[in-house]
């Protein structure tokens, strides 16, 4: 394989509503959620942002710090959930919104939380394959979590769009492989015209989020022959603060290993923006020479690994456009009712 | 607003399409089909804006225009953009107390409106301010 | 050219007339004219009608001829004329240019807005339709806040203050108390402007204009003719209509109306007067801010002190320059293809000396001012004791 990532681009929308100030309104113990979830606030659309929104920001950052033609991307994949739309493309919105129309082909993916990473797999085959010169994927979300159900407390909005190419002077890392773990195991769904999604309970745990996290992982590594050593970041999709942690610790990778990647506690989940943030994350902080980790985990179920060395040419980008930290950092916090007016609960 | 009509103008709502005049070299935004300026003799070519600018007015809606009812109270301003067109536009993610007249906006993209519950959802611009 | 005069004049009550139809009022504004000017409806040989948008209020269209018909006038050539908030401005200057052609001799110049059938959110939307649907009212724009733009640049440029402001409200409304036909009989304090509800800050509800029912009518006719009917008519001596863009922003300032400059300097020089001749007039103050911004461009004090000379008191009855002594926009209300009509009613009314307890002493010069939109129109008229 002889791809690798050339530009890369986040976008986390500014407003924040903090656990203690949703327990509130449903007579939870906030130090209860904060310690079990590890997750202390997250982020919230405003009224005027959505998916699209967030993935043309994103995909916006990432052109820049690709410093390419936009009209040299060849597929644009809009992996989210939370689509505006439930016919008609998020995909073409963002190509037309980075100037990357008409010649391209476009679409949107679905597999909750991993849909963004299964772009970034259909444009390293594409790429691979010669069909394209780069390719763009995105996972973004504007996560849906009905009022006082736990999920309330981590359904954040946030996307990641990743540029990929074929390894070469402008490549800022090489993805040196990929492995995908697979099955059916219904544990968190939303049916159609269902605005919020139902899940399973305890039952997205061991049956789901970690035999498949944990299966792709492990397939990933046995296939590269490397160990948890010699990774400088892991990044796990992460639903709360808790699950990346724990798969982490079973898998030998230390804290430090995870950390920089883990923006739950900060931004909450983000859906199919997770891993792709997290990745970024590392990205923004990785030398070359680095390897980093990311395994995505989609509900229903499925995940995706890849195996990420970071290149030289990965200094001069980083700047180009702002960092993970800088979204984080730039906060305002709105209260229960706020958030609810933004979310459209508050129906005129 | 029809479709088609949203629809023709996306390259100036999405990306800050606006016109150069090839005699006189001013640019304009929104895009002109003439340069007032040169007129006949004027000969204007598609050119992009770069999404930055400063604040020249504001005022609060609190009383809003038909379709952001749900946004108030939000901010109108006028931003002078750097290549020196100015346009109309929100100030969005802040608190309007915060705008000043002279502070220096980006241009995003965000959610404009909808044509009611089933009908398309229009995009564009709105500026943000810049905080140093 | 022939010299223009007014020989008749008409006005309705201004308010919610809920009771009463947009041909009624019409009739009802036409008649009165006709009564005043003392003239037989054959006689009429032509008439305009401003009118912004009957399509929106009340969904009908065609209306030059509705109004010909119902008021008994065919087959005589009514046409409708349209420049938003300007369309009665409009109306008058196409009736005086026909008069002064020698195309025709008695002209109807009328204006109307049945704004009161539709809801106020509707007939928000409607008026807004004045401004730049696809790059003003498209990201959120109201007629409030392209006027609170400006008045927030003139607050910066030049220190106006919103009691300034408020204080062309006060006044107004206060002026409005001495008109029969005007909307509001209540007088406002500058405490209570500054606490009306916020519409668009730095405009509250009541630096605004109210959303009105009304129709007003002027006949015109050659000055030669002009005495066989009426012993004080009064010459139009000037009309200017200028245009500009009708986006704000694409407007080199926010805080003068280059339309009104423009249109003011080509009535002057018609007329072969200046700022200075004026004895009062009626400005279009749809806002409080636009009444300020008109007195300075319309050169009745220098660019930036149209609050303080507000302020001082030179533009109330009495003072150096009444404007809106009818109660302007503000206080009479604001139908707004009827507004440029009822401004002239209102300085032929101050020129013959009929106006009563708002009348200014010794009036021979007065001047009308309308603006179409943000500013994308305007139209002045100066008129002139015929005696």
């Amino acid at each position: 394989m002889d791809v690798g990532i050339v530009g890369y681009g986040v976008y986390i929308p500014r407003y924040r509503i903090r656990v203690e100030e949703i327990a509130k309104v449903w007579g939870d113990d906030p130090e209860r959620i904060k310690h079990g979830l590890l997750v202390e606030e997250k982020s919230v659309p405003g009224p005027d942002e959505d998916t699209a929104t967030i993935a043309v920001e994103a995909a916006r950052n990432a052109v820049k710090r690709a410093g390419i033609n936009p009209q040299e991307i060849g597929a644009i994949y809009v992996g989210s959930e939370s689509h505006p739309y439930a016919v008609k493309p998020t995909a073409t919105i963002v190509a037309e919104a980075i100037d990357a129309t008409p010649h391209l082909t476009a679409a949107d993916y679905e597999f909750a939380c991993k849909a963004g990473t299964a772009g970034i797999q259909t444009c390293m085959g594409a790429v691979e394959a010669g069909m394209i010169k780069y390719g763009m994927a995105i996972g973004a979300d504007t996560a849906q979590g009905a009022p006082g159900d736990p999920l309330e407390y981590t359904a954040a909005a946030g996307g990641g769009a990743f540029i990929i190419g074929k390894n070469g002077g402008k490549t800022i890392a090489t993805i040196e492989g990929t492995y995908s773990y697979t099955t059916d195991t219904p544990d968190f769904w939303r049916r159609d015209m269902r605005p919020y999604p139902k899940h399973g309970g305890r039952f997205t745990g061991k049956p789901a989020y970690f035999k498949h996290v944990l299966s792709a992982a492990h397939g990933l590594l046995r296939e590269l022959e490397l160990t948890p050593q010699d990774f400088a970041y892991a990044v796990f999709h992460q639903p709360n603060g808790k699950f990346p942690l724990q798969v982490a610790e079973e898998l030998g990778f230390s804290n430090e290993q995870v950390m920089p990647g883990l923006l739950t506690p900060k931004v909450g989940n983000t859906y199919s923006g997770s891993s792709m943030i997290g990745l970024a994350a590392a990205l923004d902080q990785a030398k070359p020479g680095d390897r980093i980790l990311v395994v995505s985990y989609g509900s229903g179920a499925g995940s995706d690994a890849f195996s990420i060395v970071a290149r030289d040419a990965i200094e001069a980008k980083r700047d180009a456009a702002k960092t993970v930290a800088e979204y984080i950092n730039n906060k305002a916090y709105i209260d229960y009712s706020t958030y609810a007016k933004f979310k459209r609960m508050l129906v005129r | 607003m029809a479709v088609p009509r949203f629809w023709r103008e996306i390259p100036s709502r999405y990306n800050l399409i606006g016109s150069r005049c090839g005699n006189c070299n001013k640019v304009m935004f929104p895009p002109r089909h003439i340069c007032p300026h040169c007129r006949r003799i004027g000969k204007l070519e598609p050119y992009k804006l770069k999404p930055r600018g400063k604040v020249v007015s504001y005022a609060i809606t609190h009383v809003a225009a038909n379709g952001f009812e749900d946004q108030v109270p939000y901010v109108l301003a006028i931003v002078e953009l750097e290549d020196g067109p100015r346009l109309t536009t929100q100030i969005t993610d802040c608190d309007p107390a915060e705008v000043k007249i002279g502070d220096e906006v980006e241009i995003v993209f965000r959610r404009m409106g909808e044509e009611g519950e089933d009908g398309v959802l229009y995009y564009g611009y709105k500026g943000k301010l810049v905080k140093p | 050219m022939r010299d223009v005069a007014v020989i008749g004049v008409g006005i309705t009550k201004f308010g919610e007339l809920w009771d009463v139809s947009f041909r009624e009022m019409i009739i009802e504004a036409g008649a009165r004219a006709i009564e005043d000017a003392k003239i037989d409806g054959k006689q009429l040989d032509a008439m305009y009608v401003g009118n912004m948008s009957s399509g929106q209020f009340i969904r009908q269209e065609h209306t030059g001829a509705l109004i010909a018909d119902h008021a008994g006038l065919v087959p005589i050539p009514s046409t409708r004329v349209e420049g938003a908030c300007a369309s009665g401005g409009l109306a008058l200057r196409q009736a005086v240019i026909t008069v002064a052609s020698g195309i025709h001799d008695f002209v109807v110049a009328a204006g109307i807005e049945k704004m009161t059938d539709v809801l106020s959110g509707v007939a928000m939307g409607a008026l807004a339709t004045a401004a730049d649907q696809e790059w003003e009212v498209y990201v959120g724009a109201t007629f409030p806040g392209l006027y609170a733009l400006m008045a927030r640049r003139h607050m910066y440029e030049f220190g106006t203050t919103e009691e300034q402001m408020a204080m062309v409200a006060v006044k107004n409304h206060q002026n409005a108390c001495f008109n029969p036909c005007a909307q509001y009989h209540m007088k406002v304090t500058v405490d209570a402007v500054l606490n009306s509800p916020p519409v668009t800050l730095p405009l509250k509800l009541l630096d605004c204009s109210p959303i009105t029912d009304g129709a007003a009518c002027v006949i015109l006719a050659p000055a030669e003719k002009a005495r066989k009917f009426n012993d004080t008519p009064i010459l139009i001596t000037g009309t200017g209509q200028a245009s500009d863009s009708i986006s704000l922003h694409s407007r080199p300032s926010l805080t003068s109306l280059r339309a009104t400059t423009e249109a003011a300097k080509a009535a002057y020089k018609m007329a072969g007067v200046g700022p200075d001749d004026i004895d009062l007039a009626e400005v279009h103050d749809c806002f409080t801010i636009a009444e300020l911004m008109a007195i300075e461009d319309l050169g009745f004090c220098k660019k930036g002190e149209g609050g303080k000379v507000t302020q001082e008191g030179e533009t109330a009855i009495g003072g150096r320059i009444p404007i809106n002594t009818s109660g302007g926009l503000k206080g009479k209300g604001h139908p707004v293809g009827a507004t440029g009509i009822a401004q002239a009613v209102e300085i032929v009314q101050q020129l013959r000396g009929e106006a009563g307890k708002r009348q200014v002493d010794g009036a021979e010069i007065g001047l009308a001012h309308n603006v179409g939109g943000s500013g994308g129109t305007a139209v002045v008229h100066v008129f002139k004791r015929g005696d």
